[in-house]
């Protein structure tokens, strides 16, 4: 299995070394080009308003579009996830994939990130790293939260697209990456 | 009764601990911050894709200019850069001010800088930066610098270079010397790796940390004198996890257009083809400075 990775700016390594660790090969992301024979697709965290950028410049936007629509696999990380979801602080996102409604940044600032244990459905007890994290306001009805914090889904699936407000990469637990290939990406 | 058992179910977070300060530099890496000194400059560095934007009272070319000591910016000046933009705000304090620190982490800062680009406050100590639930950056010239800086919790390390001179040769000295050190450690046995964690100061399970990781253990940008997108590749390709610029970019002429250049150069540092796109036409860079006229060399603040 071939996995791209969005790779302007973010947590690309740590996607990488996790997905590695989980049996599947890598390639980075930057033009149309590389797009080329994935199987699936990670969306990094990372700053959201600068990957959404890149996308759009690099001719990267429309060609992904088409291809989630076809039903390619992604998973969305933090600022992934706000990338993939049906509306962002209001407006239309850039992937609306997702039928969520996101607000980023909504836990505050940088001294309110925190890690907190979670209980994912089916996966049981996972570390969750959340950084400058996004909450998920509402969640439609095509949706399924499969794990959530303080009542706020924070892990939600909808068909081939799994998204996490948290950051499974930071949290040295493959558990989510295996979820991911083997129930979202081999379906 | 509703209430109590929603108590019962409330899920407990863990706030400061590293995993999420180097956290938050692990998300800034393949990026640009930029110094900014108001709302304004912020908004275009925003716009430009920065990931992240330093506030700043004055621009380390203007801090050599002017002289005198230079200190934390005015709180009030830091708020209204927090409130202009939604990326993370980073501001500096001077080298052991942890009062300066203090502060800042009460205005909620995203990160600080402890900077030899301001005038230092502790002739011997750095801040023991374990004691904060705000992420630290800290310069290095060399490895044992920089895993002293870790050692007293810095979260991200950058080179220092020479700050507000828009040339590139001391970032580059630096990053080299920590990529020359970290190679050196490989070859060594575990009398000599001892030596060497006497040598720096740090504990010999860090230098075996790094030696194991075969770079530093958290992520280290460039800093201290980039200018153009050419300058950002470079430090790129010499392995840097993404890089600062401060006076380069609104020293320029062109400050919008240059500010997304370096962005565009950091995100495709191997791409030579788009490096050489935008770096057409981008005005007049800042005019810079001969290291050895200098008078005096910010990197040799720190201990």
């Amino acid at each position: 299995m071939l996995v791209g990775i969005l790779a302007f700016q973010g947590g690309v390594i740590e996607h990488k070394q996790m997905l590695g660790v989980v049996g599947a090969k890598t390639v980075e992301i930057r033009t149309p080009r590389e797009l080329r024979g994935i199987d699936a697709l990670v969306f990094p965290g990372g700053e959201s308003t600068h990957l959404s950028k890149e996308l759009d410049e690099s001719g990267l936007t429309l060609k992904i579009f088409r291809l989630i629509k076809k039903g390619l696999p992604v998973f969305g990380t933090c600022a992934g996830a706000i990338l993939l979801s049906k509306k962002v602080d209001g407006k239309k996102g850039k992937f609306p994939f997702v039928d969520i409604s996101i607000k980023r940044n909504a836990y505050g600032r940088q001294v309110e990130s925190f890690e907190a244990k979670l209980k994912v459905s089916k996966l049981g007890w996972f570390p969750g790293v959340f950084i400058r994290a996004p909450i998920i306001e509402s969640i439609g009805k095509k949706a399924e939260a499969l794990a959530f914090f303080n009542g706020k889904p924070v892990l939600v699936r909808q068909k081939n697209v799994l998204v996490a407000t948290f950051h499974p990469e930071l949290s040295g637990n493959k558990r989510l990456h295996e979820f991911f290939l083997q129930n979202v990406a081999l379906q | 009764m509703v209430s109590k058992s929603r108590k019962k179910n409330i899920q407990r977070r863990i706030k400061g601990s590293f995993r999420v300060k180097a956290g938050l530099a692990q998300m800034l890496k393949g990026g640009v911050i930029m110094d900014v000194v108001n709302a304004e400059q912020a908004k275009i560095a925003e716009k430009a894709g920065a990931v992240s934007v330093m506030a700043l009272e004055r621009v380390p070319a203007d801090i050599r200019k002017e002289g005198g000591v230079a200190r934390m910016a005015d709180p009030k000046k830091v708020k209204e850069i927090m409130k202009a933009v939604s990326i993370p705000v980073m501001a500096k304090v001077r080298i052991g001010h942890f009062v300066e620190a203090q502060v800042l982490e009460a205005l909620k800062v995203d990160f600080i800088d402890e900077s030899e680009v301001l005038t230092p406050a502790d002739p011997k100590h750095h801040i023991n930066k374990w004691e904060f639930k705000v992420p630290f950056v800290c310069g290095c010239t060399c490895l044992g610098e920089a895993l002293r800086r870790i050692n007293e919790g810095a979260a991200m390390i950058r080179t220092k270079g020479e700050a507000g001179t828009g040339n590139v040769i001391e970032a580059v000295r630096h990053m080299r010397m920590v990529n020359e050190e970290i190679a050196a450690l490989k070859k060594m046995n575990s009398m000599q790796l001892k030596k060497k964690a006497k040598e720096y100061r740090v504990p010999v399970a860090l230098v075996k940390e790094t030696r194991k990781l075969g770079r530093l253990p958290v992520v280290n940008f460039a800093a201290g004198g980039i200018a153009t997108p050419a300058d950002a590749a470079l430090m790129m390709q010499l392995g840097c996890d993404g890089v600062f610029v401060g006076s380069g970019i609104f020293k320029s002429s062109n400050p919008a257009k240059r500010a997304r250049a370096i962005v565009e150069a950091v995100a495709h540092f191997r791409d030579a083809k788009v490096i050489a796109r935008v770096s057409e036409n981008l005005g007049e860079a800042m005019k810079g400075k001969e290291i050895s006229e200098l008078k005096e060399k910010l990197q040799e603040r720190g201990w």
